[in-house]
């Protein structure tokens, strides 16, 4: 696999869905945050700085989450519905490197789309309480321009790049609406994955019990990677636990991308 | 016609029709404004389905809970006494706390909601207990939720045992203020006493973080000394009867009589009122005072503290 070509296809990726002006939603991210903080003080009863967190927080992973399985789906079967895969086939690309090249291609756009969002999510906090005139109450839990919001930026991140892991996979053998409606799928099971773990409390068969706890380890488990409520009450999250779970994202990550160019090598476009 | 000419007509008419639509909007709403039916509803009343539902989320969404109950509690204050039904509180605190079971502001305020006795809130100090007790069910070394818990115990409920135990338990907690302790002794030496309300809201009004709450407090100090007050004026107009054996019928009579040098208002500046058949002294409905808290029936005579009753 030649690094150059997956940079190359990686950057015709990004340009395309800037180009797609899928950057825009930022402008409306932006404009949310800043009516949302506006008219919250008045709503709120002092809770306003919290609120614009979650609100920032969890409209940064609903925007990032609409990108990447809308976008995923597309990464392979757009280019074999259009057909241009046969003329990107006949250059000196190969399989791996393409579907590779597409995965960091879109984790590109995602990871822009998201530095920006994180950018304007503390200007508007900053701004919020430069207006307030404190940069930290006594009722707060934690400073308004809080550097630990980054760890749950992060997790997002990291969430994102599972979801396009998988919507990719998908991609390679079926069409975007299945894909779409899978990858979806996997991403609410992934939040209900300690059910699985735990199913022997709620069935007597074991052998159920066994399956689920089998399900519990295979099925991406994204609930763990979502700390956004802790950082936004100022409770401690380890560096140990962010490590482990980004170690989990690059391996299970490795796993789907792997799968998808397998079977995407083994395809038969004829 | 020109392209252009034939957009800017297109734009005009289109403006026109939407004017024509606010305009058939407007009339209907003011000939019918009875067909509007003003109902709270509440989808999903399980919080923990709205949790699971929820997925990540459930922080958002228990703002967004949070909102809804100041609203309701809001916009409940804002009817006639009569009319003021706070049944969704619980179920939209609920909501709020369950998913997001760290929301200490939404246990806190919210027990102060259903506290607070008819018509000002809820009347349901119970279902504050209940709220507070999720609470310390989620977070056992919050010390504020016992502090809470047992002023409600204290100040509703009147169940000084109840209250102390709460304190000692949230005294003892790491991280405590030295004087949670000293509030389970005064509640077991001097439950029903005046003197330690007043010293309990100075307390919360000195050390509360929260505008809001510290708000409260002095509100409750001001209640405390309209009482003082109460009782001066009460001693005044029976001294008044004694003196000239009927009834005062107005503070003029006794102002008149030289009792008082003019008619006596409440820390918030409306005047008392005086029931001329039974004497009965109170703060008015219009007042920010209104209604009073409920007493226990031997809060002893206070001395020294009393504040001068405004003349």
């Amino acid at each position: 696999m030649t690094t150059g070509v997956v940079r190359a296809i990686a950057v015709s990726v990004f340009r395309e869905s800037v180009r797609d002006k899928v950057l825009y939603n930022l402008v409306f991210f932006a404009v949310l945050l800043i009516a949302v903080s506006y008219l919250l003080s008045q709503l709120t009863a002092g809770q306003d700085m919290k609120v614009i967190k979650d609100l920032g927080l969890a409209a940064m992973s609903l925007f990032g989450l609409f990108i990447a399985v809308f976008i995923g789906i597309g990464l392979v079967s757009k280019e074999v519905e259009k057909r241009s895969i046969y003329s990107l086939l006949a250059k000196p690309i190969g399989r791996q490197e393409f579907v590779v090249g597409k995965y960091l291609g879109l984790l590109l756009t995602l990871f822009v789309n998201l530095a920006i969002m994180a950018i304007a999510y503390y200007a508007v906090l900053g701004a919020v309480a430069w207006v307030d005139g404190a940069w930290f109450r006594p009722h707060w839990e934690a400073p308004a321009v809080d550097p630990m919001l980054l760890k749950a930026i992060a997790m997002i991140f990291l969430q994102l790049a599972i979801v396009v892991a998988i919507a990719l996979f998908f991609s390679t053998f079926s069409s975007p609406m299945l894909a779409a409606a899978l990858t979806f799928g996997l991403y609410v099971v992934g939040h209900f994955n300690a059910d699985l773990k735990n199913f022997e409390t709620v069935v007597d068969s074991k052998p159920v019990a066994y399956v689920a706890r089998v399900l519990y380890y295979l099925l991406p488990n994204l609930a763990p990677l979502d700390v956004k409520s802790e950082v936004v009450h100022a409770v401690p999250v380890p560096a140990t636990y962010l490590l482990l779970n980004t170690a989990y994202a690059v391996v299970y990550i490795s796993v789907l991308v792997s799968a998808a160019t397998f079977i995407f090598a083994r395809r038969d476009f004829k | 016609m020109t392209p252009r000419r034939r957009t800017g007509v297109f734009v005009i008419a289109l403006a026109a029709m939407l004017a024509v639509a606010v305009a058939l909007q407007v009339v209907r709403d003011r000939a019918f404004a009875f067909a509007r039916v003003d109902q709270q509803v509440l989808y999903v009343s399980n919080a923990e389905v709205m949790r699971r539902a929820a997925l990540s989320y459930d922080a958002l969404l228990a703002d967004v809970y949070w909102i809804r109950a100041l609203q309701h509690y809001g916009g409940e204050r804002q009817k006639a006494g009569h009319e003021r039904h706070y049944d969704m509180l619980y179920p939209l605190l609920d909501l709020a706390t369950t998913l997001d079971p760290r929301f200490t502001v939404g246990y806190r305020f919210g027990a102060i909601f259903l506290a607070e006795p008819k018509p000002g809130g809820a009347g349901r100090p119970d279902q504050a207990i209940a709220l507070l007790e999720k609470g310390v069910a989620f977070n056992p070394n919050k010390w504020d939720y016992y502090h809470d818990i047992g002023f409600i115990y204290y100040w509703n409920l009147h169940n000084y045992e109840k209250a102390a135990d709460w304190f000692a338990r949230g005294g003892n907690l790491p991280g405590a203020p030295f004087w949670l302790r000293s509030y389970a002794a005064v509640m077991l030496t001097r439950g029903g006493d005046r003197q330690a309300s007043r010293t309990m809201w100075t307390q919360i009004g000195q050390n509360e973080e929260s505008d809001w709450l510290r708000k409260t407090a002095r509100m409750r100090l001001a209640q405390l000394d309209a009482l003082d007050q109460i009782d001066v004026l009460t001693r005044i107009v029976n001294e008044f009867a004694a003196r000239t054996g009927q009834r005062a019928q107005s503070w003029e009579q006794i102002a008149r009589a030289g009792a008082l040098r003019g008619i006596p208002v409440d820390p918030a500046g409306v005047p008392y009122t005086l029931d001329p058949k039974t004497s009965a002294i109170g703060v008015a409905t219009s007042s920010d005072l209104w209604p009073l808290p409920t007493e226990p029936a031997a809060a002893p005579e206070l001395s020294g503290t009393t504040p001068p009753v405004p003349r």
